[in-house]
């Protein structure tokens, strides 16, 4: 079959494509879309297994050395009679964070939806360079397998953390790990040349390939939002590479970059990692805020408050993304002057998230509000982040940050960024974008159910944290009890285990809502939320190729109510001004 | 429910305390009026049939009050957060009366070296214990740190002390007990499969016990004929890690115990 469309852009709209195979279709493809659908599914089944890890890790918090239900499962060298080992414990801690760091919000923020969306919403017909898109999944596959198979080998996973601090990291002889640390850097480093491909395309795609009439002005913020991501993530994850790279050779070959004894430098390496992990802190938060701006607007019928302040504050996050990264490192030993600088830049960053906060308020104020599933993700996803926010300010007073560095109201600060913030705008998108993806909608009753468990008992096994840390719980302990200040707040990491196991359950209402709409939901139509931007203008799912009718951009990316436009409340970005009233922008 | 810090042992630790409450006023009020405001819109703005939205693409001068306060909030409480942090942590914050004691960390243990009657680290009548921390109250101690093999981190939560140990580097690290008693040095950096066990036993004398445990010390190691002198280097009492430099280590293994 062969579809030729006026093509004003220069572009081909609609390729001339043959019938292809199975598996150039859906495992081998280059369309955008089947690639961010297939970053779908690597990503919520590494979701799955970090879930899994963290549970793990809470029934040993809960009950100290109590055999785990199904126990007998795990070899001798993790779990003797069901009972967790010290060094397995720590490899759950490192690997439940490098899998969700890495693996699930990553995948899931970047690797789904900037792959999905940016050709649909920026009116293209696919990625740039399709085939670097391929190869950034198929880098990506290896990477996760690598990361999970370092289990299974001698010594176990990796042992030193997500942030795998230096010598720790470096020497076997310390850590009790050898090829499993090793796993751990190969996995990150194919994993930073996924993204690194990933974000040469999106930012590729972004600049030349927008539809005509789809001015900087006009894009949505879910696209600003990606397209500034993926500038970080060009920007970092080489040095996250690098210093990967010497981290092994300091293992393998003998260097000793990070390893003191013939004068290497442990904080070198905690330099490098932070350079790269602040930044990709906003990687794992920039894109949430993109679809939360949007879902929002969509939900209240509003276009978004300050557009403008919003692209800026995007802006903003990434350029001082760069700068405060020694925060992390205030009580490392690192000259105390430093400190206060990054501490003031510090305080800087938190200015923007505060601007997008209001935003969305804005946004709400005078709405008329639809309370559909991802509405309420969205609605969740900024009340969530507003503590992890503000938490932040807390560790961001370096001294302050004396008390609570490395206790566990880190781990809950952690929790409400990426988990309340991140995942719920997760959610929010899934259950937004799911019928454009696959045709069909999600369920609507039993996914306001999802939400209101979801947000439930989030609150009850994360919020609880926070005071664990006040009491100066430190973080990443395979056994609290012998502390005389932690030893009676067991009965808080019950209740913390109990919601855990509860939010996990949670996951089970999704998964059959997710499957089952798969191929039981409701016919969507081209566009079920009455919804501006491109994406929603072509049939659900798009065809190959995007388009039947190439897309021209006359409006901004969320005119909803316009006043000009009385029949709907609604105008979307193509709509030719001389079918529809005048409009302003 | 745990919903304050511990008690405050440390001269300082009210700075940091008072740190504590004035973030978490300030911040409760940001928390309050954004959780508020956020419900009262999902109320108030509700769908409502043949209702609709109001429609605006924002508001500069709201935008500019809600940039301008959290900025100036932010950074006035960076510039006093800046000064508690010199006082606490400066490289030369130590008072120059302190008592200075060296700690070497490593997996998964304390190793405290005393300076001994002369109160001069590096001399012959130094001594250490392992696991147990001495000192008196109501007098600065400045803590030589440091660590032999991964990183540690040196945490007293009553004397809201925390520093990393870093192989390396010998790190400067001062507090001041208002309180005699018992307590413990946790571990608070991930050091491998003991973290979770890495404490220390605290003692704060009143300074004539101190004495009186100082001597009891020497005098049983002369006793049992033991060294008392662990190698400690000379340099140890005005020697400063510069924090990104790297620093001949010292080495206190050869401790008597
Ligand atoms: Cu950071
Ligand atoms: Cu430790």
């Amino acid at each position: 079959m062969a579809t030729i469309v006026a093509e004003p852009t220069g572009i081909p709209v609609v390729e001339e494509h043959h019938e292809m195979s199975f598996i150039r279709k859906y495992i081998f493809s280059s369309d955008h879309k089947v690639i961010g659908i297939q970053f779908l599914f690597l990503s919520l089944f590494f979701l799955l297994v970090g879930g899994l890890l963290a549970m793990l890790m809470r029934w040993q918090l809960a009950w100290p050395g109590r055999p785990m239900p199904f126990g007998g499962l795990f070899p001798e060298t993790m779990a003797p009679d069901g009972i967790m080992l010290p060094e397995f414990y720590i490899s759950l801690v490192t690997m439940h964070g490098t899998f969700m760091v890495f693996f699930a919000i990553m995948l899931l923020l970047v690797g789904v939806y900037a792959n999905y969306l940016i050709p649909l919403q920026i009116g293209a017909p696919d990625m740039a360079f399709p085939r670097l898109n391929m190869l950034s999944f198929w880098t990506a596959v290896p990477a996760g397998l690598i990361a999970l198979a370092s289990f299974a080998v001698e010594g176990g996973a990796a042992g030193a953390g997500w942030t795998s601090y230096a010598p720790l990291s470096g020497m076997p002889e310390y850590s009790g790990v050898s090829m499993g640390q090793q796993m751990w850097i190969v996995s990150l480093v194919l994993l930073g040349l996924s993204s690194i491909l990933g974000s040469t395309n999106y930012i590729t795609t972004v600049i030349n390939m927008r539809a005509p009439g789809m001015l900087w002005t006009r894009m949505p913020l879910t696209v600003w939002a990606l397209f500034i991501t993926a500038i970080l993530g060009l920007l970092a994850m080489p040095v996250l590479s690098g210093g990967l790279i010497m981290l092994l050779f300091d293992q393998t070959i003998g260097t000793h970059f990070f390893l003191p004894e013939t004068g290497g430098q442990p904080l070198l390496w905690q330099h490098l990692f932070w350079f790269f992990g602040h930044p990709e802190v906003y990687i794992l938060i920039l894109p949430a805020m993109g679809f939360v701006s949007e879902i929002l607007s969509a939900g209240s019928r509003k276009p978004v408050f300050g557009y403008k302040a919003m692209v800026g504050a995007i802006v903003a996050i990434a350029f001082l993304g760069f700068i405060v990264w020694g925060h992390h490192m205030f009580q490392s030993g690192m000259n105390p002057v430093l400190g206060t600088s990054f501490m003031v830049s510090t305080m800087v960053i938190a200015v923007p998230s505060a601007i997008k906060t209001f935003n969305w308020m804005g946004t709400m104020w005078r709405g008329n509000l639809h309370f559909h599933t991802p509405m309420l993700f969205a609605i969740g996803f900024v009340m969530l982040f507003v503590i992890g926010g503000l938490s932040g300010i807390f560790m961001a007073s370096a001294p302050f940050d004396i008390f609570i560095h490395d206790t566990y109201f880190i781990v809950a600060h952690i929790h409400y960024v990426l988990f309340g913030g991140a995942l719920f705008a997760i959610f929010a998108a899934i259950y937004y974008w799911f019928p454009k993806m696959f045709g069909r909608m999600m369920n609507d009753r039993w996914g306001k159910i999802h939400f209101a468990l979801t947000f439930i008992f989030f609150n009850l096994a994360f919020f609880p944290m926070h005071t664990q840390g006040l009491a100066g719980m430190m973080r990443r302990l395979y056994d609290t009890s012998g502390y005389t200040h932690t030893a009676d707040l067991q009965g808080t990491h019950l209740l913390i285990t109990i919601s855990a196991f509860a939010l996990f359950a949670t996951g089970v209402i999704f998964a059959i809502n997710f499957f089952g709409s798969m191929f039981r939901g409701e016919k969507a139509p081209p566009n079920p939320w009455n919804a501006t931007s491109l994406e929603w203008q072509t049939p659900s799912p798009p065809k190959h190729g995007n388009w039947e009718q190439a897309p021209v951009v006359y409006h901004g990316p969320h005119e909803y109510s316009h006043p000009d436009v009385t029949d709907k409340d609604w105008l979307a970005q193509n709509e030719r001004p001389d079918v529809v009233s005048p409009a302003g922008h | 429910m745990n919903w304050s810090l511990p008690e405050n042992i440390a001269t300082y630790g009210g700075k940091i305390d008072a740190l504590f409450w004035v973030i978490t006023i300030v911040t409760g009020i940001a928390f309050v009026l954004v959780e508020v405001g956020i419900i009262w819109f999902c109320v108030k703005y509700r769908r409502r049939e043949g209702h609709r939205a109001y429609y605006t693409h924002g508001s500069k001068s709201l935008e500019v009050l809600w940039t301008a306060v959290p900025a100036l909030a932010l950074v006035a409480l960076g510039v006093y957060s800046a000064s508690v942090w010199a006082y606490i942590k400066g490289r030369d914050a130590a008072p120059s009366e302190s008592l200075h004691i060296a700690v070497s960390a490593k997996q998964f243990e304390w190793n405290v070296t005393y300076a001994g009657a002369d109160e001069v680290l590096g001399t012959s009548d130094d001594f250490s214990t392992r696991n147990q921390l001495h000192f008196p109250v109501n007098r600065p101690i400045l803590v030589w740190l440091e660590a032999e093999d991964v990183l540690h981190s040196f945490f007293i939560p009553q004397l809201r002390v925390k520093q990393d140990a870093v192989p390396g580097m010998t790190i400067p690290v001062w507090f001041e007990a208002t309180k005699t008693g018992d307590y413990q040095i946790g571990c608070a950096e991930l050091c491998g499969l003991g973290h979770y066990r890495m404490r220390a036993r605290v003692t704060i004398h009143e300074p004539a016990a101190y004495e009186a445990w100082v001597g009891e010390q020497i005098a049983a190691r002369a006793a049992s004929g033991e060294p008392t002198v662990v190698a400690a280097s000379a340099d140890l009492g005005n020697d400063v890690g510069d924090g990104t430099g790297q620093h001949a280590g010292h080495d206190h293994s050869a401790g008597g115990m």
